[in-house]
């Protein structure tokens, strides 16, 4: 394991788009942690982002897994760049002619998807203290690590996405076009919702399918995390809306990605199986 | 003797093409065989099989004696097939340790291959700042990194230029005589010529001879000859026991040998005869002319 995510992490270093790519996203969410910092001035109005309340604990770990998320097609790009190069290249070929097994080389890109998640997911784990002592108006331990289910959802909800760009990247083996693959995906999920509309009609049992969807599975992992606001609530409450829901991670869902983890992987080992290279 | 690569009844067959069609032979240790065919004849398919590349569709193949499995007895091959691959943003020596991580060896001999191939000074050039010929001495010193017990080279001089085609040439000239096992893929004759002991002919993916290179035609040879008076040198050679069919072409006389006679021989029978010949030379069939003859006799 150690000689395949070493082969792997110097086919990822040594490439300058990707490396570039990498450190970009790192310092997008370094930066994020100066989100605390931004204070608004409106005259004699002082309006902190602190003072939002979303940087308490442990609602925080809500918002910074949610907002984290959004930069994955960073690393989206890399993984999927990494796997269309080795076909272009023709180095998947040598590859395995040199001795590597199709299972390694499956298993040496899996292992650096659990890795780049991991990464992230630590990243994130401690930007979210940081910024959660620096700011946050409770810090009592207890508090603070309450709620946490949020990272093993952002781990699980950046491993699910990038699964599907290393089997999207052995299926259309062209990086550009493997990107416009999952697009479509996504497109053709939101009709086949729109489908289940027209047929129930009822939000819940469209649900209750569309939950299942690959995409749709990983973004339900973490939701909006704005209508736990303090201030949106009390607005929400002014304004009639009764209260918000606070629903959490599902375990379900947490489980239903897991199983399109599996999925995505033993589909791309199979399809590697099978191809004449 | 020890048998590196075993292959029986291999077939592979595509949607349209039969690609490779019951080919079966074996690969000693210690020899050099050519796979001689026409473009698309199913050699580098046949390569890709054995190399886990491309999948057979039956029969069966082993590599020493089937006691390693194909992965592992792959990291004890050196291989490189029809056009250099390797990762364009990495320098050569990065490019190497690569190929030693996969197959789990130290880097230790990563300056001495370079420099057997001549690219040591452009160690930590990119890949991509290569010219083909560079490339394909890269491949070759990758494919050597590991001592391999056995070189497969799939057309290795491809679309080089003569000198390029010349250092290929002269660096396995080197590795052959260092005992290493080469297994060359060409459908360049004169390259499989130079350099094999044993040769596989296939054409269509059908094996049409499997033996050593100076069993392939069991020939005499042939004559070429000439002199002012031609008429009186054909009547004359006509004449000889020794000799069948007498052709005229492109300004010169060929006949075919039927016993063994040496050019000497000739030239005495025909100066007693009062011809005097102002070109006689004695030719072994050439591999060319077997290879024709060859696939000639398949298509009938």
């Amino acid at each position: 394991m150690k000689r395949l995510i070493s082969i792997e992490l110097q086919k990822l270093w040594q490439s300058r788009a990707s490396r570039v790519l990498i450190i970009i996203y790192f310092s997008l969410l370094f930066f994020m942690a100066l989100l605390g910092a931004i204070n608004i001035d409106f005259g004699n109005i002082k309006l902190g982002v602190k003072d939002l309340g979303i940087l308490n604990f442990p609602i925080i770990w809500h918002i910074t897994a949610y907002l984290a998320s959004w930069f994955k097609l960073f690393l989206a790009i890399v993984i999927i760049s990494m796997i269309a190069n080795e076909y272009s290249y023709g180095t998947l070929k040598q590859n395995l002619i040199d001795g590597l097994t199709k299972k390694e080389f499956i298993a040496s890109k899996g292992f650096t998807v659990l890795l780049l998640s991991g990464t992230s997911t630590l990243f994130v784990f401690v930007i979210t203290l940081v910024l959660g002592y620096s700011f946050s108006s409770f810090t009592e331990t207890s508090i603070v690590f309450s709620r946490m289910e949020y990272l093993p959802a952002y781990f699980l909800k950046l491993a699910g996405f990038y699964s599907i760009c290393l089997f999207a990247g052995i299926l259309v083996k062209r990086s550009a076009f493997a990107l416009g693959a999952i697009f479509v995906w996504w497109i053709i999920e939101k009709l086949m919702t729109l489908a289940l509309w027209f047929i129930f009609h009822s939000g819940d049992k469209i649900d209750a399918f569309s939950r299942f969807f690959p995409l749709e599975s990983m973004s339900n992992l973490i939701d909006e995390p704005f209508t736990k606001i303090g201030i949106v609530r009390s607005a929400g409450q002014a304004m009639g809306v009764p209260k918000f829901a606070d629903p959490g991670v599902s375990f379900l869902s947490m489980f239903i990605v897991l199983c399109w983890i599996v999925i995505f992987v033993l589909s791309s080992y199979r399809l590697l199986q099978k191809r004449d290279l | 003797m020890e048998t590196i690569l075993s292959i029986k009844n291999l077939h592979k067959k595509y949607k349209y093409v039969h690609a490779v069609n019951n080919v079966s032979f074996d690969i000693q240790k210690g020899n050099v065989y050519g796979i001689l065919g026409p473009n698309g004849s199913g050699k580098s398919t046949t390569l890709g099989i054995v190399l886990n590349v491309v999948n057979k569709t039956s029969g069966d193949f082993e590599w020493f004696s089937g006691k390693l499995t194909t992965s592992e007895a792959l990291k004890k091959v050196g291989a490189i097939i029809e056009r250099p691959n390797f990762y364009p943003y990495m320098t050569a020596v990065q490019n190497l340790q690569l190929v030693c991580k996969i197959k789990g060896i130290g880097f230790e001999k990563v300056d001495e291959k370079l420099a057997l191939v001549g690219l040591l000074e452009r160690k930590d050039s990119h890949f991509r700042t290569f010219s083909l010929g560079m490339k394909q001495r890269l491949a070759i010193a990758s494919a050597l990194l590991n001592d391999p017990e056995i070189l497969i080279l799939d057309e290795p001089t491809n679309g080089l230029d003569p000198q390029g085609i010349h250092q290929i040439r002269d660096i396995i000239k080197v590795i052959a005589a260092k005992g290493t096992t080469i297994l060359l893929a060409s459908h360049l004759l004169d390259e499989v010529e130079k350099v094999c002991s044993h040769v596989v002919v296939l054409q269509k993916g059908i094996i049409l001879y499997s033996g050593r290179v100076d069993a392939m035609s069991s020939g005499e040879g042939f004559l070429e000859i000439d002199s002012a008076d031609r008429k009186a040198l054909k009547s004359a050679l006509s004449d000889h026991p020794g000799i069948g069919n007498i052709t005229e072409e492109d300004g010169k006389i060929t006949a075919v040998l039927t016993q063994a006679v040496g050019a000497s021989d000739i030239n005495r029978y025909l100066f007693e005869k009062g011809i005097t010949v102002s070109h006689l030379v004695k030719r072994k069939t050439s591999l060319e002319e077997q290879f024709l003859n060859l696939t000639e006799k398949s298509k009938k």
